[in-house]
Order: C-alpha cells, then structure tokens, then sequence
C-alpha cells in the first residue's frame, strides 16, 4: 500500500507546475492546459484523503470537478478560439483590452 | 370676539401674505385695498374684543388655542390673552398702525416696490399684535424677533442704497446682542419656575417665599430681569445699545413713524411693565432701569440739540422719551410709563408722519437748514405738528403733559429720587429747546431755499387725515388723568390698577397728601418747557445768527454733540473692527478655508490619490492577476499556519 503522503507531495508537484505554467507560459492553448493540470493535482489530492478516510465523499467530489472541467474546457476552447480568429495570435500578453 | 382672538394677528397676516405673493402683478390700488382692510378690520376687531373684555367686567382673558412645542415638563403655546395692559398696547397699535398704513398709500404712491412695502408693513403689524397678545414668554418671543425682522426688512427698504442696508444691519445686529441676554433670561425664569407662561410664572413668582433682593444683591430676580432689561434695551434703543435707532430713518418715514416711534421700540417698555412682578423682587434691576432710562434720556437729548436733519432730531427724541418710560418703570410708575407709552405714540407718531409731509412738500430735502418759512405754504401740516410738539414738550392741557407730569412726579417721590427727578426735568426743558428749534427752523424765518425750484405743496388728504386724528390724539389722549388736577380720579391708572396692583398702591395712599406737591411739579415742568420754547425762539428767530455764534464760542461740545459723541466711532474701533478682524482671519481664513475647507478638500483629494494609486493594479493582464490570486493564497496559508490565533477565523472561512 503506498502511503497517502506520497499522493499528497504528487499532487502538490503537480498543483505547483501547473501555477507555475500559468504565469510563466503566454499562450493561451499552454494556460488552458496547465488549469487542467491543477484541477487534476488537487483530484489526486481528493482522491488520496478519501481513500486514507474511507469515506466516499472525496471520489464524488472529484466527479463533480470533472464534469465542471469538462465544461469548462467547452467554454474556454471557444473563447480561445474567437479570440484566435479575430488576432491572428494566441499571445495573452496582447489581451488586455478591460484594463483601465 | 375674545374666543376668536387670533383673528387680530392674522388678518395681517393675511394682507401681508396676499401682497407679498401676488402683489407685484396688481395695480397700486389693489394693493391698498388688501393693505388698508387688514388693518383696518384688525383694528375693528380689536375694538370688539376690547368691548367685550370690558363688557365681562375686566376679567384678564386667556386662552390656549393651540400647543406649538411640547417637550418635557415645557409646553409652550399659542395662547394669547386679553388683559388691561394689552388693551392698552393692542388699541395702540392697530390704531395708530392702521393711521399710519393709510397716511403711506399718500406718502408711498409714487415709489417702487409699493406691494412689497405694505405687505412688509403688515408683516410687522402681524408679529407686533402677536407680541401684545402673547400670554408665555416664548410667544411674546416670537412677535419680539419678528418685529425685529420686519424692522430690518423696512429700514432697508430702499436697498440699492448702501447706507439703507447698512443702517437694516446695523438695527438687526444690535437687537440681537440685546435678545441675547433675553432669551438667557428667558433661560433662567424657565430653571426657577419651570414655567414661561405669564399667568403661572406670575403668581409663583409673587410668592412671598422668594423675599425681597436688596440693592447689590444679585439672586435670581435681579439676573434674571437684568438679563431681560438688556434685551429691552437692545429693542427700545436704550444705552447702551441705543446706536441703531438713529440710523433706522434711512428707512422711508411712515416706517420710522409706526416701528421706530410708536409701537415696535415700545415693546422694550411693555416687557418691563409685562414683568413688573419680577422686577419689583429686585432693588438693583428697578434701580438698573431707572438709571438706564435717565441717563438715556438726558444723553439723546443733547443730541439731538444740535442735529440738523429733521428726522435725526425726531430719531433722538424718541430714544430721549423711552428712557421716560423706563425712567416710569424704574420708579416703580409703570401705569404712568404706559401712559407715555400712550401718549408719545400719538404725538411721535404724528410727529414722524407731519415731517413726511414736510420732507414730501420740499421734494425729498431733509435737512432743516434748507427749510424755513414753510407755515404759510403747508398750513394743515404746521398746525398738526404744532400740535404734536407742544404735546412732547408738556404744555398743558395736551397729552404729553400729563404723562410726563406723572413720570416726574413718581421720580420725586421715591427716595434717593430727586437726582432722578432733576435730570428729567433738564431733559423736558431740553426736549422743548430742540422741538420748538425743529419747529422754528422748518416753518417760521425767511425760506432757506431757492423758491424757484422747489415748490412747496400741501399733501393730499390721504396723509393730512391720519394727521388730523392722530393731531387730535395727541391733544386729548391725555385726559384720562385730567380729574387729577381737581381732586378727582386718574381713569387711566384706575384702569391699570389691577394689572400693576400693590405695587402702586401706595402711591394711590399718599395722594391726597401729595396733591399740593403734584400741582407744584406740574408747574415747574410747565415752566422748564417755556424756558426752552423762549431760548429757541430767541436763538433761531429773534437773533437768527445766534445759534452759530454760540456753536462757534463752544466749539469743542458743538462737535462733540454734532459727532453724537462719538459712540460709533468708539463701537467701530472697540467692538467692529476687532470682531471684523477675527471673521477674517480667524473665522474665514483660518477656521473656514484652511480647517473645513481644508479637511473635505483634503479628504476628497486623498481618496483620489489613492484610488489613482489602487488603479494601476488593474493592469489588464491577465498573467499578474493570476499572480495576485497565488500571493493572496500563499499569504493566506502562511497566516493559518504561522499565527494560528490570528488564523483561526480564516481557517473557519475556508473551512
């Protein structure tokens, strides 16, 4: 049996690469898929407590975080590619049209 | 009519509020009509009350009408009352006020802003009715600031000239520094009898408890009517806050004729007499108030020995016979103060409307040594302010003799009062020099003027009638008191007896044995008045250059009274200017622009500058938001870590 804090020191690597791709990479196709790799880390992490409790609520929540990602990957994927057609770019750095 | 009393304040009212808000669209004569009727049926109302006040066998009236401010143990109401002293003070000025509205439709008919006069004018005749008829404290307060009001409204009603509102100001600011100590008297009355209503406090105060307060001692009593005292004084033009009255005749003349003469600067005296219950506690506020109006009178009459402008002169007299009248009250003759009260509105009344009708004839000229020989030109004018000045100078038998004969005589005989007695009787003689001068000046000599231009012309007879009554006023009004001469009875002290009660009593006592010495004081005041009316006339008509000499012989004391000693100039220096000097730079440069202004500007311009700063974290970048969301929750993991007691309700929010 692996014990849970190897799950947990995962999930954190995991939860940590994907910030750190978020903020360091500019496209948005890049950013997209390192909020994927966070929800997936922090899954993981459900997953590990729920087993080392034995209690089923982790695993239920961990459906529900799929189906929000599912779509939410819908969603985000059109706006992505919206904002591809109309800039020819998919650099974020070039999306700030709300500042002040 | 008593049940329905406010039918006499309002009408008025009604008259003022209809001219006031729809006159200035309607012809001249619509506005009389409104202006005239008001006052007119005021004055028949208040006839009708009066009849029934004496039909009821002169029971004091009173009435609560309605409650207007009721907090605590205070109520104070709209009650008004009907007793001897307001009959009196009611008949007065809705009789001469009435007169008086009519004599302006003559006076006013070719000035600007008619409408706005008489709806002014019945304003004032609104809040003086309420002041007689008030029966608390705070009623009478009311009417006390709306006379003032409607004073400063009236003096400046020519405002487009500078010293008209100036002098407005003035009258307005002094009053107020008088109505100071008034409503701090008000205050303390309140704190003793926990009651502002006249009937209640009256009788609470009359309780023998309270004891009598000696001279120098100050308890309740003396405060308090000495706090009252100053706030009659600031009204009635007393010293020393007498300055603004003078100035007050920049206001047109049927004004200074109706509030500066005959009822508004009355109410000082009416409050004293109103209190006599209190004062009569107090030894030093009687004493206060008979010195204060002594000196007053003697002051403004040699004032107004040397002025030249015909209504300065008047001005100057008025202020000279209210301190008669607080001369009365201080005595303890408050009947024989309301007498004159009486009397001088008729005669000053008439007085002030007869030099209208002069000032009118010579197109608008004041000054008396531009005027001369006008007796022939203006006859009905010449004989009714003849009239009048014999009436204010006390020859017999016309009003004004009996009342001051009165005053006089009650200043003899209380003790210690014959330093009273002599300066007002200096004062009659001296009221006597400057009227017969005013008299001689204006109507007898040769013309001063250039005939050519100015046409002297009689007035029409909407200003000679209120001249002729008010003339004959002043020529009877004094005959209540005429029985006394022969043993008989004074009617119109008998009639204030029950209001004045004990307190004049003795005076009744001793009268049979003081009956000689009357008669021999008449006839020294008789005799003081033709030794003025013979030096003014040999002054200004028999060696017509003699006043000047003597002006130039004396000249420290002529400029000296001409510059009115020079109590503006000392008010300027002493109270004006250091008070400006504050407002300025302490008021307005320090406390309002840099303290108020200063903090809301200041804190508008910091919430700006902050904002300014907080805005330039929206970047609109999305990457620097994300990491403003890392940092929060780094922050936020740290502190539950970290500092858990800090952390405890953080960790409850994510729990």
């Amino acid at each position: 049996m692996v014990p849970t804090s190897y799950y947990i020191v995962l999930s954190a690597i995991l939860f940590g690469l994907g910030v750190f791709a978020f903020i360091f990479k500019r496209n948005l196709i890049t950013m997209f898929m390192s909020i994927e790799l966070m929800l997936n880390a922090v899954n993981l992490a459900f997953v590990a407590f729920s087993q080392a409790l034995g209690k089923p609520d982790g695993q239920v929540f961990v459906l529900f975080v799929i189906v929000v990602a599912a779509a939410e990957a819908a969603v985000g994927l059109g706006i992505i590619i919206l904002i591809a057609r109309n800039r020819q770019s998919l650099n974020v750095e070039r999306v700030d049209l709300l500042k002040l | 009519m008593l049940d329905y009393l406010w039918i006499i304040p309002l009408l008025p009212l009604l008259g003022s509020a209809t001219n006031g808000l729809l006159g200035s669209k309607w012809p001249n004569k619509t506005v009389t009509w409104v202006a005239i009727s008001s006052t007119g049926l005021s004055f028949f109302c208040a006839l009708e009350a009066v009849r029934e006040f004496f039909a009821s066998g002169q029971v004091p009236f009173r009435k609560e009408f309605f409650t207007w401010i009721a907090a605590g143990n205070f109520r104070a109401g709209f009650d008004l009352q009907m007793d001897q002293l307001t009959v009196v003070m009611v008949l007065v000025v809705t009789g001469v006020g009435w007169l008086i509205h009519i004599y302006s439709t003559g006076y006013m008919a070719h000035e600007g802003g008619y409408y706005r006069f008489f709806s002014q004018l019945n304003l004032f005749m609104f809040f003086m009715l309420i002041l007689v008829l008030a029966a608390n404290y705070t009623l009478l307060f009311v009417g006390w600031e709306g006379v003032g009001l409607s004073s400063y409204l009236l003096i400046g009603f020519y405002f487009l000239r500078k010293s008209a509102a100036d002098a407005g100001k003035k009258a307005f600011i002094v009053n107020r520094i008088g109505d100071f100590g008034f409503m701090l008297g008000m205050f303390l009355l309140f704190r003793t009898f926990h009651t502002l209503d006249f009937t209640a406090l009256f009788q609470a105060a009359s309780n023998p408890a309270w004891g009598h307060e000696a001279w120098g001692q100050f308890g309740t009593f003396t405060v308090a009517c000495l706090l009252l005292f100053m706030g009659a004084c600031g009204k009635s033009a007393q010293l020393p806050l007498y300055v603004w009255l003078p100035d007050a005749m920049e206001g047109p003349t049927p004004v200074s004729a109706l509030i500066h003469a005959a009822t508004m600067v009355t109410a000082g005296v009416y409050v004293v007499a109103r209190s006599h219950v209190l004062f009569v506690h107090s030894e030093t506020a009687m004493v206060a108030v008979a010195i204060v109006g002594c000196a007053t009178a003697f002051f403004a009459a040699t004032i107004g020995l040397v002025q030249t402008d015909i209504k300065r002169v008047l001005a100057y007299s008025t202020v000279s016979q209210l301190g008669y009248m607080f001369l009365a009250c201080g005595v303890g003759a408050f009947s024989a103060g309301i007498f004159h009260l009486m009397t001088h509105a008729f005669f000053k009344a008439l007085l002030f409307l007869a030099a209208g009708s002069v000032i009118h004839a010579m197109g608008g000229e004041q000054d008396m040594n531009k005027m001369g020989g006008l007796s022939s030109k203006i006859k009905y004018t010449y004989a009714t302010m003849l009239t009048a000045t014999l009436a204010i100078t006390g020859i017999p038998p016309l009003a004004g003799f009996f009342s001051k004969d009165q005053i006089l005589f009650g200043a003899f005989q209380i003790p210690g009062g014959h330093p009273l007695y002599a300066v007002g009787l200096l004062t009659a003689l001296l009221t006597s020099f400057y009227m017969f001068r005013l008299i001689f000046l204006t109507f007898h000599g040769k013309p001063r003027f250039d005939e050519h231009k100015v046409h002297a012309h009689e007035s029409p007879w909407s200003m000679l009638g209120p001249l002729v009554v008010l003339a004959v006023l002043s020529f009877a009004g004094g005959w209540f008191a005429l029985p006394t001469f022969f043993d008989g009875p004074d009617y119109f002290s008998n009639f204030l007896g029950p209001m004045f009660g004990s307190h004049e009593s003795a005076e009744a006592a001793g009268a049979a044995a003081a009956h000689s010495l009357e008669l021999i004081l008449a006839g020294v005041a008789v005799g003081a008045a033709l030794i003025g009316l013979g030096v003014a006339y040999w002054m200004y008509l028999r060696k017509p250059g003699k006043a000047d000499e003597l002006a130039k012989s004396m000249k420290p004391a002529y400029t000296t009274l001409l510059n009115k000693y020079y109590v503006d100039e000392l008010y300027a220096a002493a109270v004006v200017k250091p008070l400006v000097w504050l407002s300025t730079n302490v008021f307005w440069k320090a406390a309002d622009v840099a303290g108020i202004d200063g903090a809301v500007n200041g804190i508008a311009s910091g919430t700006t500058a902050i904002g300014d700063g907080v805005r330039r974290t929206q970047s609109g970048n999305t990457r620097s938001y994300a990491v403003w969301v890392v940092v929060g929750a780094i922050v936020i993991i740290a502190v539950v870590f970290f500092w858990p007691s800090a952390g405890r309700p953080v960790a409850g929010m994510v729990r």
